[in-house]
């Protein structure tokens, strides 16, 4: 068991690493100048070197990499050249944005799909399955930014309960902030829970034609009892895989939601970096994305060990 | 009342008829042994008993339990009687467990469920169940989970859950069909036991006539859905009323006609002096040579005497094959394992060898290795004057040329999605000048015919065959770049009896025919007493004892071979042994 | 006696008729089909041109004259639709496309390779992974600039470990199938063996994956474009209506329903689509249903 986590982490360490190379190299071989680009036309010739020493190009390849990724893993993310501000601390500033906002959608799309999934598979072929699979069905189809906009129409426009964008701070009480995310957080979730509905229906369906669900039948359990006590735990392997997978989707639909609904999130801040061309904030947030993938996964194939105890045992 | 009443049960699963009028009856304390071919509907009939039918299943007629109806049950009246007065062993216990739960709580859960026991006493008794079906809780804590017990332990957990509760009837459906002849001649045993202590019932399903033979007092023979014969055992295969019986009960003691004129006396001779010093490291196997020697002088026959005079065709020498222990992580690895260990035996031209041995011992691997499929670890492997082990796959053709492969499975063998006669032709990619269109369908028209398939066949697709059909399709592939020698890893073992004795025949006379050489590479005692001359005992990766086949099977002299032949079935002497046991009851 | 494993695929034969039991397959070759259709026929006509410009009738509901209506700008929502299907099909396909081309040689020279080569590959394939991949598309559109072409190399690029999984998973459950064996003893090599036994076994799975994600394409491509990163105006693409909608959603709401409608509609033929081609390519699942 603990061979297994140390090779999960380990192997977690290593994709890290390669993504650092990946992101440095990517920013390194962009055509021209990366402080020209910062600057854009307008710069200066004495802006230009000045930045260049502070961006530290004027060092060999190797060591500028080793300078980064050192100071990543102090937590150093060095200094926006838009905001002229550490990146370590624009970072904390949107992350009590996005993060609430990540869980709340990770959250709801579970707590909608796994029931939903399971009581389609349990009355298989019957009207619930094919309504609630049919709605999954719409649900993935539906791009999350125009499910936004619908939302916003609904529920700010039209009944005026719910704000259409922006964000207050945490500051004017806590129900303001929540408020404010509840339509981003659904929005995000739909077509998360519309895939995890189905991934568990089938998962569950494949498990229930296994043999020893027939066995676990034939000591005269009920059918209720085989799916709960039987068919689920291995259901979950599936699942989890797809939950895993999910959390980097749920990173990438915070950048097109929170556009949409104007919040000041981790998504955003990179939008904005990107097209300011703020290469610096640009890989920081990568790093930090990159690295709570690989966290989220290491922490699925832990979950699996937990489930299954053929892994736990091949070390 | 008899325990079990069936009559006129009807099943159809959509528009599809599966039983078409089924009558059966089962006593307390009786063992009734359902036989037939797959399809005929005797898996069915034991699900119809338990009440676990796929969707969209109707019955009809009548069946009772105990007196109760069970067509009619409610699921909550099933719920009561599955696993408590019904208990039922699976085919494939690889499967058949939870690999998420332990087998404590596997065994313990219907106990619990039936008995409102508490947990502990549910485990208690479970624990002793365990240790009653050979799994002592010394050696196999309830802690453990399937993935930690072989294929045979599991059988065995498989049955402590259905008998936990000393249920009325035992529905056993192919309780043995996954395991090897020592393991299931050891399960047999074990629902022999358990039914005489209990006095339950047993509902024993198999295609296999000598294991139900054996085990019942009472027979049914089902086909296409129907009863064919059923009655006392004995007095059923005694009278063969029916063709059907008569036909089953000959397959499964089957030897080819052609071979039947050489009696055992005359094939002998074959392995030479110099084939049991290869391996003399292995005391055992040049004693046993030796004595096969004694026992059988005689060297008569112009068989022996080609075998005698030519130069062996194959000769493995000091083979050993290792594998790398699985990955565990990133630095640590399972220990390696030795699959085959110091291997040394020749074939020569003509000459047809069974390599016999239980599951793991080795002798697929071997196989693999002499169709330079794999490389052993060390010793050397000489086909035709060609070195395999040292040669680059270009290098190859040659021998690949002369020796040909037919494997176990006819399903699995061919690509679905080619016509007959690509895939017949597929060897002819190792001739030196490829073919013309015509000639290739010249070729493998000849050899469907010889397979005894049209040569009409050509443009169909392989699902369009049967089994049986396939198989031979599989050895027309084999035999198309006639070659000299062929490796048939479980040719029959697939199969039905009945078609198996056809697929046998066809094997002995192409040997007849064409000359070629056989490695049969089986677990099957009765294939190797069929079709080959001479047979070698694996065991464990070594070859533990070798010579003539009709010598070792009749007078088995290493502990491996004593254990494969005494734990084969065998139709005769099973009832032979039923003779006995009433004879004596009287 | 269940001894025998269940029999793969059957050739296509019966395809066409299974295919038209099949209600999915049906119904999402027909939206399919459609959408295709007016894709193809906005290059020959439309009902009105999208690229004048008309301030007169900008605005407009939905009418006899305009069925969906006029945007800002006073152009017909409904040629727009049509044009708009272009470039969402054509990134979608190429993007697959991309995907396809490198990813299921990758994917199946690993699992020919196995050892190393497989290892390293699938890592590589790992490392992808880790990016999400519409961050990636939009650091690869922003940096290299906006456009068709960079959105199609961006959301191609993330398709290529996911054609390379799916390729690599299927091969290995082929080669150690016995004709595979049998193919090896008749002296083929592992190309040839891949080429005539593994490619074709494995084509129905590709091709389900392949709807997929033609239909995640044209989800990603929406998105891009909803950002400003894909398709450039003047040429109409469904994304940016709708960001050009937004604003305007209090006085006109249909200038963002019928384009989303548009978007949902093809992506949800795509996918029923591809569930019945699943359905009537994959024996296992057959039998479950």
């Amino acid at each position: 068991m603990t061979g297994y986590i140390l090779n999960r982490i380990l192997i977690g360490f290593a994709t890290l690493l390669l993504a650092s190379i990946v992101v440095f190299g990517v920013m390194e071989v962009l055509p021209g100048d990366p402080a020209q680009i910062m600057l854009g036309m307008s710069g200066s010739p004495e802006a230009l070197a000045s930045l260049r020493t502070q961006m530290g190009l004027d060092e060999p390849l190797l060591w500028r990499y080793l300078h980064w990724a050192g100071g990543l893993l102090m937590g150093d993310f060095g200094r926006s050249y838009t905001y002229s501000s550490p990146v370590a601390d624009l970072i904390r500033e949107r992350l009590i944005v996005s993060l609430p906002l990540a869980l709340m959608s990770l959250v709801l799309s579970t707590i909608i799909a796994l029931p939903v999934g399971i009581f389609a598979a349990a009355r298989r072929g019957r009207l619930p399955d094919t309504l609630s699979m049919g709605t999954a069905q719409l649900g993935i189809a539906i791009p999350n930014f125009w499910f936004a906009l619908l939302l916003i129409y609904l529920f700010a426009v039209w009944l005026q309960w719910l704000p259409a964008g922006g964000f207050p701070g945490w500051s004017g009480g806590i129900w303001n902030g929540i408020k404010s995310l509840i339509l981003p957080a659904i929005a995000l979730a739909l077509p998360q829970a519309a895939i995890l509905a189905r991934v568990t229906r089938s998962a569950l369906l494949d498990v229930l034609g296994e043999d020893y669900i027939r066995t676990a039948r034939a000591k005269g359990l009920p059918r209720g009892r085989v799916l709960r006590r039987h068919a689920l735990r291995n259901a979950m392997i599936p699942v989890l895989t797809i939950l895993g997978l999910q959390f980097a989707f749920l990173l990438a639909g915070t950048i097109i939601i929170e556009n949409v609904f104007y919040l000041p999130g981790l998504g955003r801040l990179i939008f904005q970096a990107i097209t300011q061309r703020d290469l610096i904030v640009v890989e920081g947030v990568v790093m930090l994305l990159v690295a709570s993938v690989i966290v989220v996964n290491i922490l699925v194939d832990l979950a699996y060990a937990v489930v299954d105890p053929r892994l736990r045992e091949s070390a | 009342m008899s325990l079990l009443e069936i009559e006129k049960l009807t099943l159809s699963i959509g528009n599809l008829p599966i039983l078409e009028g089924i009558d059966l009856a089962l006593e307390k304390g009786e063992v009734m042994g359902v036989v037939g071919e797959s399809g005929s509907g005797k898996s069915m009939t034991a699900l119809t008993l338990m009440q676990l039918l796929p969707y969209g299943a109707k019955t009809g007629g009548r069946l009772s339990f105990d007196g109760k109806d069970i067509l009619h049950a409610t699921e909550a009246e099933m719920l009561a009687l599955r696993g408590d007065d019904i208990g039922m062993v699976f085919q494939e216990p690889m499967t058949a467990l939870n690999p998420v739960k332990t087998i404590g709580e596997q065994v313990a859960e219907g106990i619990r469920w039936h008995t409102k026991a508490s947990r502990a006493d549910a485990e208690a008794r479970a624990a002793r169940m365990l240790d009653r079906v050979g799994l002592p809780q010394s050696k196999f804590p309830l802690t453990r989970y399937p993935h930690q017990l072989s294929g045979g332990q599991r059988q065995r957990v498989v049955i402590a859950i259905a008998c936990a509760l000393k249920p009325k009837l035992l529905v056993a459906d192919e309780p043995t069909t996954a395991l090897d002849v020592v393991l299931q001649k050891q399960i047999l045993d074990l629902l022999r036991d358990l039914v005489d202590e209990q006095g339950m019932g047993l509902l024993l399903i198999s295609h296999d006539l000598a294991v139900v033979a054996e085990m019942a007092d009472r027979i049914t023979i089902m086909r296409y859905g129907k009863v064919i014969d059923s009655g006392e055992t004995s007095a059923v295969l005694k009278a063969k009323a029916h063709p059907y019986t008569a036909q089953l009960a000959e397959a499964s003691a089957h030897v080819p006609v052609n071979r039947r004129s050489i009696s055992p006396s005359v094939l002998t001779g074959n392995i030479e002096p110099a084939t049991a010093a290869q391996s003399s490291s292995n005391l055992e196997h040049s004693a046993a040579a030796q004595a096969a020697k004694e026992r059988l002088p005689a060297k008569a026959g112009s068989r022996t005497k080609r075998d005698a005079t030519l130069p062996p065709l194959l000769t493995v020498q000091s083979v050993t094959r290792d594998y790398a222990g699985r990955r565990t992580g990133l630095f640590s690895r399972e220990k390696s394992f030795r699959a085959v260990d110091d291997v040394s035996f020749t074939v020569r031209s003509g000459q047809s060898v069974a390599l016999v041995g239980r599951s793991g011992c080795g002798k697929s691997t071997l196989a693999r290795m002499i169709l330079a499929l794999d490389r052993p670890s060390s010793g050397s492997i000489t086909f035709d004057g060609h070195r395999l082990e040292t040669s680059r796959d270009a290098d190859l053709r040659d021998a690949r040329r002369n020796m040909q492969v037919v494997f176990q499975d006819p399903y699995g063998s061919f690509n679905p999605r080619h016509r007959v006669e690509r895939l017949i032709a597929e060897p002819l990619h190792l001739l030196q000048t490829k073919p013309s269109r015509d000639e290739r369908r010249d070729m493998v028209g000849k050899a469907l015919d010889q397979v005894g398939l049209s040569p009409a066949d050509m443009d169909k697709y392989p699902h369009e065959f049967s089994g049986g059909q396939r198989q031979r399709l599989s050895i027309a592939r084999a035999i198309i770049t006639r070659p000299k020698l062929i490796v048939a890893d479980e040719p029959v073992s697939a199969l039905d009896v009945s078609i198996r004795a056809q697929v046998l025949d066809l094997f002995a006379e192409l040997n007849e025919r064409l000359g070629v050489a056989y490695l049969f590479i089986t677990h099957d005692l009765t294939v190797a007493r069929a079709i080959t001359d001479d047979v070698m005992v694996m065991h464990d990766g070594r070859i533990v004892e070798s010579g003539e086949t009709g010598a070792i099977l009749d007078h088995p002299q290493s502990d491996a071979a004593k254990a494969l032949v005494a734990a084969a079935p065998d139709l005769n002497r099973a009832l032979a042994a039923r003779a006995g046991r009433i004879s004596a009851v009287r | 006696m269940s001894t025998l494993p269940a029999q793969t695929t059957a050739p296509s034969q019966s395809f066409l008729h299974m295919a038209l039991g099949n209600r999915s397959f049906v119904v999402g070759a027909f939206i399919t089909l459609v959408i295709a259709g007016m894709a193809l026929l906005s290059f020959i006509w439309t009902p009105y041109p999208v690229t004048e410009l008309s301030v007169l009738n900008k605005m407009k509901g939905l009418s006899a004259e305009h069925l969906f209506g006029t945007d800002h700008f006073g152009r017909d929502i409904f040629s727009m639709i049509m044009v708009g299907a272009r470039a969402s099909i054509a990134v979608a396909i190429l993007a697959v496309g991309i995907g396809i081309i490198i990813g299921v040689p990758l994917g199946c020279y690993a699992a020919a390779s196995g050892g190393w080569v497989d290892e390293t590959l699938m890592r590589v394939n790992d490392l992808v992974f880790a990016f999400p991949a519409l961050l990636s598309a939009i650091m690869i559109t922003a940096i290299f600039g906006p456009g068709a072409t960079n959105a199609i190399i961006a959301i191609g690029i993330f398709n290529i470990p996911v054609f390379a999984r799916v390729a690599r998973a299927g091969a290995l459950s082929i080669w150690p199938r016995e004709f595979i064996l049998a193919a090896r003893a008749s002296g083929k090599n592992k190309v040839l063996i891949t080429i005539e036994h593994i490619l074709p076994n494995i084509v129905s799975l590709l091709l389900v994956q392949g709807t997929i994600q033609f239909a995640l394409g044209i989800l990603a491509e929406a998105g891009l474009s909803y950002l400003g990163l894909g398709t450039q105006p003047p040429m109409p693409s469904w994304g940016r209506m709708l960001f050009d909608a937004q604003t305007r959603m209090m006085s006109a709401p249909h200038l963002a329903i019928f384009p989303g409608l548009a978007i949902v509609i093809t992506v949800l033929g795509l996918n029923l689509l591809g569930d019945g081609a699943r359905d009537i390519l994959d024996p296992r699942l057959r039998r479950v249903r």
